[in-house]
């Protein structure tokens, strides 16, 4: 039996849980409700509300420091907010993973999301993060799998999962 | 020369008077400074050197991942409050081996010495109250500081310690500035430290 489309979120955990990534700082976002709520029911596992993004980017690199993993679950807006403490992450080679939830690209109907959305691309290159897009589910296994690659093979590199308005829906307005 | 209230180059020995028993995280500039000269810039530390506001978060992401370590947190005023909201995050998750120092001298001293929010109407033992915390102290004073020193030892962590420090100069001390090494050198004395722990 091919698995459930819509229970893409509950598969992603189970690869990040496998991947032995216990720490999940976020900011509330309707892409990333789901995987947080697979968190919140993981007894080993750890949400941690953030007030903002970038403070994500410093707790991951904190866990790393005593060799524990942790992921920065933001929508795309806050990618803008990390651009400084990537610094951290690019100059220090902390392997650093990132799952993007998109605004501002197909069938955005806020007018005020596309700015940052079409600049989540550049800015994570920038700051010589790797990017790993989901247009649809049959992609996202894989890409979640070459995003943790990435991290853990020891290169010290970082990485960010984009799951796009193609893959998660537009939200009305 | 001596001066009047408290010398932040004297302070982190008299509050950590055995650092071994620590990990430290510091902000940038002054209290990156005064960390150093503590551990002798040791494998127990690390310092930023840019990232302004970072300390307290990167502090919470070591407490959470080790928790059978003491961590502190060295930081500034000004540090501190361009990511204020840290301390709400550090408040809801409520580490059990957490303690945070702030460094208040109210200005800017590695820029030149700007007046800072604190220098006005900001208090920062406020605001930690404000996210939280229930363990909260503030100083001004010398003799306050064995108390302080308890306070850090003794009080429900998480612990929030404001100290007004006197006009002067950090500790002059130059520490490694190359983030990678600083970060291989962390985990590598804590993995080694980790097997030695029965």
């Amino acid at each position: 039996m091919n698995p459930d489309k819509n229970d893409w979120p509950g598969q992603l955990f189970k690869q990040l849980i496998d991947a032995e990534i216990f720490l999940y700082p976020y900011i509330p976002d309707a892409g990333n409700k789901k995987l947080i709520e697979c968190a919140e029911a993981y007894p080993e596992a750890r949400p941690i509300l953030l007030t903002t993004e970038e403070e994500g980017i410093a707790i991951c690199a904190g866990a790393d420091l005593v060799k524990r993993r942790a992921v920065l679950c933001m929508q795309s807006s806050g990618v803008g907010n990390c651009a400084n403490f990537l610094s951290l992450v690019n100059g220090g080679r902390f392997p650093i993973l990132m799952i993007v939830s998109m605004r501002g690209d197909y069938g955005e109907q806020n007018p005020w999301q596309y700015p940052m959305g079409q600049a989540v691309e550049p800015i994570l290159k920038a700051m010589g993060v790797v990017i790993f897009k989901v247009d649809a589910y049959e992609e996202l296994k894989n890409a979640a799998r070459a995003a943790i690659a990435a991290c853990y093979q020891g290169g010290g590199q970082s990485a960010a999962l984009i799951l796009s308005q193609k893959f998660l829906g537009a939200k009305a307005f | 020369m001596e001066i009047p209230g408290i010398d932040r180059r004297n302070l982190l020995t008299q509050l950590f008077p055995s650092p071994d028993e620590h990990l430290f995280i510091s902000g940038l500039a002054g209290p990156a400074r005064d960390a150093a000269a503590l551990t002798a810039d040791g494998d127990n530390l690390f310092t930023m050197a840019g990232t302004m506001g970072a300390a307290v978060s990167m502090g919470l992401g070591v407490a959470l991942s080790a928790p059978h370590c003491n961590i502190a947190v060295i930081t500034g005023d000004g540090e501190l409050l361009m990511n204020v909201g840290a301390l709400a995050t550090v408040a809801t998750q409520g580490p059990a081996n957490l303690s945070i120092v702030c460094i208040d001298n109210g200005c800017h001293g590695e820029t030149g010495g700007q007046l800072g929010h604190t220098s006005h109407r900001c208090n920062l033992a406020k605001m930690a109250e404000g996210a939280g915390f229930s363990s909260v102290m503030s100083i001004a004073s010398p003799h306050e500081i064995a108390e302080a020193a308890d306070f850090l030892k003794a009080a429900n962590s998480p612990r929030f310690l404001l100290v007004h420090v006197s006009n002067g100069p950090p500790s002059d001390y130059k520490r490694n500035l190359d983030p990678a090494a600083c970060r291989l050198r962390f985990q590598n004395a804590y993995l080694k430290d980790l097997k030695k722990s029965p």
